[in-house]
């Protein structure tokens, strides 16, 4: 199932959910008629995006809030700083075309500060899935929670079977070795190909996925790291991420 | 209005400015923004809106955008019975959260505001969910006019057009002075009516010092659709001649005794004896 089915069967479970963007329609292009008043586009206005979405959500709705991840996060940001953070309104926040996905658009769409901003913000909650499929997976536990959230949206596919992630919220692959790598969102499969690369080379390395950046899983994370020498964090991303 | 109803919401506004001054004192309060809104916050909550309760679901919504004249606003909900007169004695105390700034934990207050420029688009999303469930509350958002400098006021004016936000009414404190500067000298507003028309926004102008021009203007304002605005022209510091229209009265910290005095100005026109500096906060 596509993030656009998945998110037009909660709204049609649920009335309260509505669906706004900043114009980027790209990835919800196929639900837009079946929505109708549940869809707003505010045209290229972050700020005003991001403050409606405060003031519907202060009338009970769950709006879930579509931008460029660079732009949502960055032009809007004291608005998702004052009026979704400092009263925990439970809005979700959706960053499409994160990191270095944008790259031949320039450095002003490249997204590499955005999770490190939301982290920044008391109570945010933070999800960097690492395949599509992780992140329709995942959907509706973020929709009906009551924190606000910010997801970094992917479309990549991993190839191979993905196990969805347990209830550690972290996953890993490989013995725990003298080099853990550690990743998250879109460069999951990469650092999981430089895994197996340099295993095949006869070197202990082993890999762990983190989507759920806020909270951090800490217990399950300091348990797979324990034993390593060496952490290696690969993400597309300023540092101030993972 | 009839003179009786004049008469008492007069009463009511000197009130409030007798508050104003109160908070003046002691860390002192944006005095002059505050004055200049008590006659508009009279009007809206004492004869205009449908406010029974800080909680009826039936309520008007009031957005104070300019959160920095909220002294006024203070006033009016002592006056409402929301909120206790004691708890104005907490100003600026760490134990309560009366601050010079909106906030929610206070009965009456819909949402906290300081940072200019964000309430506009909070009211705008309050505005789409009472046009989505059919309901006929009306959202005020209170605009300061240096406020109007902000990008995300413009942004908000095209968006809450093109949505056609029924229930959004968009009121200026038109007190011609941004924090340091006259607003003609520092960012020309003017023609202001003429810009938010062409934004889309029904809009009339009227002194927001007079409660018949008050009435006069939102009445005009009920007989068109889509989003509205009022313009009212105010005077910053209005009813304390001693601040009126000055550059330098813009955030005041006074002493108790100059406290009385502009107490006594504002009641029987003697001029109050001000040494305290002029701007403590720009």
């Amino acid at each position: 199932m596509k993030y656009q089915e998945k998110l037009l069967a909660l709204s049609q479970d649920n009335s309260d959910i509505l669906v706004m963007t900043a114009e980027n329609r790209a990835p919800l292009r196929e639900i837009i008629p079946d929505l109708g008043e549940r869809f707003i586009d505010t045209g290229i206005t972050e700020q005003t995006l991001v403050g409606m979405a405060a003031g519907l959500a202060l009338r009970g709705r769950i709006p879930v809030v579509h931008g460029l991840a660079s732009f949502l996060t960055m032009r809007a940001f004291e608005f998702i700083r004052t009026d979704i953070g400092i009263p925990h309104l439970p809005v979700k926040l959706v960053g499409f075309i994160p990191g270095l996905l944008s790259e031949a658009n320039g450095p002003t769409h490249q997204a590499l500060e955005d999770i490190g901003l939301m982290l920044q913000i008391p109570g945010m909650r933070v999800f960097s899935p690492a395949t599509h499929e992780e992140l329709v997976s995942e959907l509706e536990n973020i929709i009906f929670d009551p924190h606000p959230w910010y997801i970094r949206y992917t479309q990549r596919e991993h190839g191979e079977a993905f196990p969805f992630i347990g209830k550690e919220k972290i996953r890993s692959w490989g013995q725990a070795n003298k080099v853990m790598l550690l990743t998250h969102g879109t460069l999951f499969t990469e650092a999981y190909q430089t895994q197996k690369l340099l295993e095949l080379l006869g070197l202990e390395v082993a890999l762990l996925h983190v989507p759920y950046l806020s909270p951090l899983p800490e217990k399950a994370l300091l348990n797979s790291i324990e034993g390593s020498e060496h952490l290696v964090v690969i993400e597309d991303h300023f540092k101030g991420g993972l | 209005m009839t003179t009786d109803q004049i008469k008492h919401l007069e009463s009511i506004a000197l009130r409030i400015r007798r508050e104003i001054l109160n908070l003046s004192q002691s860390g002192g309060c944006f005095t002059g923004a505050s004055l200049s809104l008590a006659d508009i916050v009279t009007f809206l909550y004492f004869h205009y809106l449908n406010l029974p309760s800080p909680e009826a679901p039936e309520r008007d919504l009031v957005f104070l955008s300019k959160g920095h004249d909220v002294p006024a606003l203070y006033g009016a909900l002592v006056e409402k019975g929301w909120l206790a007169k004691e708890r104005l004695s907490n100003h600026l105390k760490t134990q309560d959260v009366i601050y010079w700034h909106p906030n929610r934990e206070i009965p009456g207050v819909e949402f906290h505001s300081g940072s200019l420029g964000h309430l506009l688009s909070v009211a705008m999303g309050v505005a789409y969910d009472l046009k989505l469930e059919k309901k006929t509350n009306r959202v005020i958002c209170i605009l300061g006019d240096g406020e109007l400098n902000e990008g995300s006021v413009w942004e908000g004016l095209l968006v809450a057009s093109a949505l056609k936000l029924e229930r959004l009414w968009i009121v200026i404190d038109r007190n011609q002075f941004q924090a340091n500067e006259r607003t003609e000298k520092l960012i020309p507003l003017e023609p202001l009516e003429e810009k938010f028309i062409s934004f889309g926004i029904s809009t009339v102008r009227v002194s927001g010092h007079s409660f018949n021009d008050l009435s006069r203007g939102f009445l005009e304002l009920e007989a068109v659709s889509g989003p509205r605005c009022l313009i009212a022209d105010t005077l910053r510091g209005k009813g304390v001649p001693s601040l009126e229209d000055r550059a330098d009265r813009w955030f005041c910290n006074f002493t108790v005794t100059e406290v009385a005095d502009m107490t006594q100005e504002l009641l029987h026109g003697e001029t109050a004896k001000l040494s305290s500096m002029d701007l403590c906060v720009r």
